[in-house]
């Protein structure tokens, strides 16, 4: 197979793709900073699309009505019929949606995404309005998360064929992209093209090899390989185009890395498959044994071959890069559950107040009405064709009230230090347990801070899935010294992110409050404790809600001291048990105003 | 933007006008070309032909075709018998359980006419507003002549049928508590803006979702009769033959709902034979024992785990075509009727499968099959 090509082509390739089969790639998650290089490869995508083909980018926070579609109210009004207005989805039909920030797109917008991209759809029952617009578009999904922070919504991105980065050359020398005619050929020699018995199979078996389950990826991975094929006017696919598509599709989604195989140049030529006969390519007549590749064997081994030249090509750091995501998502995947509500338009009525309904704010219908009810002589309603026509004024408008319960994250900080775990690292992780056991009945989520010896990990973000919860609580090691002030300033941290996303966080750190590690990671009790302190002050002049478990055999009054600095309840509990630990926390809970 | 003008139909208002003929040329992957998911097909055909059985639940990772196999069934489904021109879809031969319409019109005297119309499979779509899944005011009637009018909403399209929620454990709590109140009284009752409506609303609730995203409530788990675990398979061969299918159902969609038409019309007929012979179904007191130990080793929740084993072994029977259930059955249906109901911490329900599984190979003995 061919050599190595520069990342340049390949994004170059993802963009080809995009432009012959928008709606069947699905289009791309691109990751990296806002910078030249990402607007470069969007203009050079949109200048190369055909003239009127829709283009939008997401506003963060755009509301479902606008999303979706919905009743035109203004619209509405005037002619005294319901008017629907359709959605930026419906409107995008055929085009592509941008959406920048999308690690931080809302659940509802990225599950709408993810809903149009699988019915190729969208459909909307809101306000009084029905109706299904056709919504065959592609997703340019602007991932700019950076570090341990989450990416994109796993849901989103795996209906999304290509993860790529753009490379800086395409910030002032982005190469050209076919457009008009030579597109419009492009997508005809795409059309007319399809994969063979031994491309699909070779396919599968390399999404099988990098570890990839989803089989869309394996359908995405046909047809880029075909549009790759395309741009080399070719209708069959052949194995280059098929390594590209491997490198571009699966190996970002790769879950590990296949073994290399043994070097197969002595082993004897294995006999050519009864059950496969290939359609003879019109310019790939050269069947002759004095090829320099490999003859293609069982069809395991097409895979293999593809495979090889994939890894044969990667760049090293790129492979240390994969390395390290597939450690993180092993660490813990999933998507983002029970997104926050902020004021957005969800949740039961509790009262109705003028206002306009607009952004995101539903229309109280009949108290409008009524509001309006008594005026309509005085304005003049008249009778148009048997049918009286209402006089609705803009300040007869009301608006619904909504609220959502804004459910508790409870952020347990645990110290699984050496000392600690001498006494009740088992028994703190059984009390935690039983009291997510309770957090689930009522909907609220918890997140869990792991500190000990050099390290503080947020070992679990605020998450409602239990199953996600216990994994990591099972997984969790003890040992080493105590980094106390570490430990509160990173639950502290955590309890404000909650609290600035709209929810209501509590704090139990769980410890016998030995400190002996400062910051910085070294030892020495004297300033670890110090350095406690000083925490402990900044949290509490934080006013989260807290509850201080002290774990030791006997109550530890420099742990009372420091609780006190929290502003923080303290319970001295001998024997954590369970159902102790769950009436203080709920004590706590209770204590603070709703 | 530009604006959509819209009537709501007779049937409770559905598509823009230019929509029409573009949905018309989208073809649905049908039932019988799916690949494997034996499971979650017999779960479906179960519910279809006993709706008794309660709703299924689908868990599973995403991209593992849950909705392909839901959206497949309205084609599928034999038609039914329903009262022309009742919004509600009532059944002619249900008697004092037809809609409060659809009595009125008897008492004063008029002859309801039946007609054939599809089984209903309606979507809950993401962002839906209660509005729209409960009924409310009908809007255009108001706005343009002041009058009160109720306008049917989901739960009411979807009576007779089956609704469809996708990501159910994303589902807002008040849209929750609203289907397990309608799921429980077989009724749905509107009281709002001014409206008092009471109809019938009996459907097998469908839902999916991928339990690393979210836990359902317990309430409303235990609402599903049935729960399946849906996994991608992982042997190449039948992965090739999904890519295969889904390529040639791309090319040239209709020829191939054609060539698949048959298959699902044998899977219809066995449907309606199923439904004939289900009342015929006995269960035999051994058999009948042996399901009740299972549900004791499994350590179920009260009753209902034995309840609905029993029903969808019937079912399960019907379908195969025999009237008297056996031990086959109850090992088929097993896992589906009581994974989602095992006494447990909640925080366990990875391996609830497997330990479905341990017990009725237990109890069964290992299958010789």
């Amino acid at each position: 197979m061919s050599a190595v090509l520069p990342e340049v082509d390949l994004t170059a390739f993802a963009a080809i793709c995009l432009l012959v089969d928008p709606a069947g790639l699905g289009g791309a998650v691109v990751e990296g900073p806002a910078d030249a290089a990402r607007a470069g490869w969007l203009d050079a995508i949109r200048r190369a699309l055909p003239g009127g083909t829709p283009w939008f980018r997401l506003p963060s926070g755009i509301t479902d009505d606008r999303l979706l579609g919905g009743l035109d109210l203004t619209a509405t009004l005037a002619t005294g019929r319901p008017v629907a207005e359709r959605g930026v989805l419906a409107a995008a039909d055929q085009g592509f949606v941008v959406v920048p920030m999308a690690e931080r797109a809302a659940a509802n917008v990225a599950g709408a995404l993810a809903a149009a991209r699988d019915a190729g759809l969208v459909r909307v029952q809101r306000d009084g309005i029905a109706m299904e617009s056709p919504a065959r578009l592609a997703v340019l999904a602007l991932d700019e998360h950076e570090g341990d922070e989450a990416p994109v919504a796993g849901a989103l991105a795996a209906r999304l064929a290509f993860r790529l980065s753009v490379p800086h050359s395409w910030a002032d020398d982005a190469p050209v992209l076919p457009t008009g005619e030579e597109l419009q050929q492009l997508r005809r020699t795409y059309a007319d093209s399809a994969l063979d018995e031994a491309a699909t199979r070779a396919l599968v078996g390399a999404a099988a090899a990098f570890g990839v389950d989803d089989i869309r990826a394996v359908l995405f991975a046909g047809r880029a390989a075909r549009a790759i094929a395309a741009l080399d006017e070719r209708d069959v696919v052949q194995d280059d185009d098929l390594a590209h598509a491997v490198r571009l599709v699966l190996v970002p989604r790769a879950t590990r890395m296949p073994e290399p195989e043994p070097p197969q140049d002595d082993a004897p030529p294995p006999p050519p498959p009864p059950s496969e006969p290939p359609p003879p390519p019109p310019d790939a007549s050269d069947a002759s044994p004095d090829e320099p590749t490999p003859e293609p064997g069982p069809e395991e081994s097409l895979a293999d071959q593809v495979v090889d030249a994939v890894l044969a090509s990667l760049p090293p750091e790129l492979l240390a890069s994969l390395g390290a995501r597939m450690e993180r998502q092993r660490a813990g995947a999933a998507g983002r559950s029970g997104a926050v509500a902020k004021a957005t338009a969800r949740g039961r009525q509790v009262g109705t107040t003028p206002g306009l309904p607009r952004g995101g704010k539903r229309l109280d219908l009949l108290a409008t009405l009524r509001t309006a009810a008594p005026w309509q002589r005085l304005r003049g309603a008249t009778l148009v064709d048997g049918v009286r026509r209402l006089a609705i004024r803009a300040e007869d408008l009301r608006i619904r009230r909504l609220r959502q319960r804004i459910g508790t994250t409870v952020c347990f900080a645990v110290d699984a230090s050496g000392s600690q775990a001498l006494n009740r690292l088992g028994e703190a992780k059984g009390a935690i347990e039983l009291l997510l056991a309770e957090s689930y009945v009522r909907r609220d989520r918890v997140a869990l801070v792991v500190f000990r010896g050099k390290t503080v990990e947020i070992a679990l973000p605020p998450t409602r899935s239990l199953a996600r919860a216990k994994r990591t609580l099972a997984g969790m090691p003890g040992g080493g010294g105590t980094p106390l002030a570490s430990g509160l300033d990173a639950v502290g941290e955590l309890a404000l992110k909650v609290k600035r996303e709209g929810g209501r966080p509590l704090v139990v750190l769980l410890t016998d409050g030995r400190a002996n590690i400062a910051r910085d990671g070294t030892g020495g009790r004297p300033r670890a404790e110090a350095e406690a302190d000083v925490s402990a002050r900044r949290f509490g002049s934080q006013a989260l809600p807290a509850l201080v478990v002290d774990t030791s055999p006997r109550p530890n009054p420099a742990l009372a001291a420091l609780a006190k600095l929290m502003g923080a309840r303290y319970a001295p509990l001998p024997v954590v048990r369970a159902d102790t630990l769950g009436a203080a926390v709920r004590a706590v809970m209770r204590s603070e105003p709703a | 933007m530009h604006a959509l003008l819209l009537r709501p139909g007779p049937s409770g208002g559905n598509l823009g006008l230019d929509c029409k003929q573009v949905l018309t040329m989208q073809s649905v992957y049908p039932f019988g070309a799916i690949v494997g998911q034996e499971e979650m097909k017999l779960a479906l055909l179960i519910a279809a032909v006993d709706p008794s059985v309660g709703g299924v639940m689908i868990f599973g990772d995403r991209g593992t075709g849950k909705s392909t196999v839901v959206r497949a069934m309205p084609a599928l489904l034999p038609p039914m018998k329903a009262v022309k021109g009742c919004r509600y879809g009532c059944d002619p031969t249900a008697g004092a359980r037809k809609c409060a319409d659809c009595l009125l019109r008897e008492e004063v005297g008029e002859k309801l006419v039946a007609m054939t119309t599809p089984v209903p499979v309606v979507d809950l779509p993401l962002g839906a507003t209660e509005d729209r899944v409960a009924g409310a005011l009908d809007l255009e009637k108001a706005l343009t002549r002041g009058e009160k009018a109720f306008e049917p909403g989901l739960l009411a399209r979807a009576h007779r049928g089956f609704l469809y929620v996708d990501e159910i454990n994303l589902l807002e709590d008040h849209l929750v508590d609203l289907l397990l109140d309608v799921a429980v009284s077989g009724e749905n009752v509107v009281e709002r803006e001014g409206i008092s409506v009471r109809h019938p609303a009996r459907f097998v609730l469908v839902g999916s979702g991928n339990p690393e995203e979210g836990d359902l409530r317990p309430q409303l788990l235990d609402r599903f009769g049935l729960a399946v675990d849906v996994v991608t398979p992982l042997d190449l061969d039948l992965r090739c033959e999904i890519v295969r299918r889904r390529d040639a159902f791309e090319r040239d969609p209709a020829a191939f709902v054609a060539h698949w038409s048959r298959a699902d019309a044998k899977t219809r007929k066995s449907l309606v034979a199923a439904r004939e012979r289900l009342p015929d179904v006995q269960v035999p007191d051994a058999v009948l024992r042996r399901a009740s130990e299972l549900c004791v080793a499994l350590g179920t929740d009260g009753l209902r785990g034995e309840l609905t084993l029993l029903r969808a072994a019937r079912a399960a029977a019907a379908l195969a075509g025999i009237v008297t259930v056996t031990d086959a059955q109850m090992r088929d249906v097993a896992p589906l009727a009581l994974r989602h109901r095992l006494r447990r911490d909640p925080l366990d329900d990875a391996g609830s499968t497997a330990r479905v599984g341990r017990a009725i190979d237990d109890l069964y003995g290992a299958r010789s099959a």
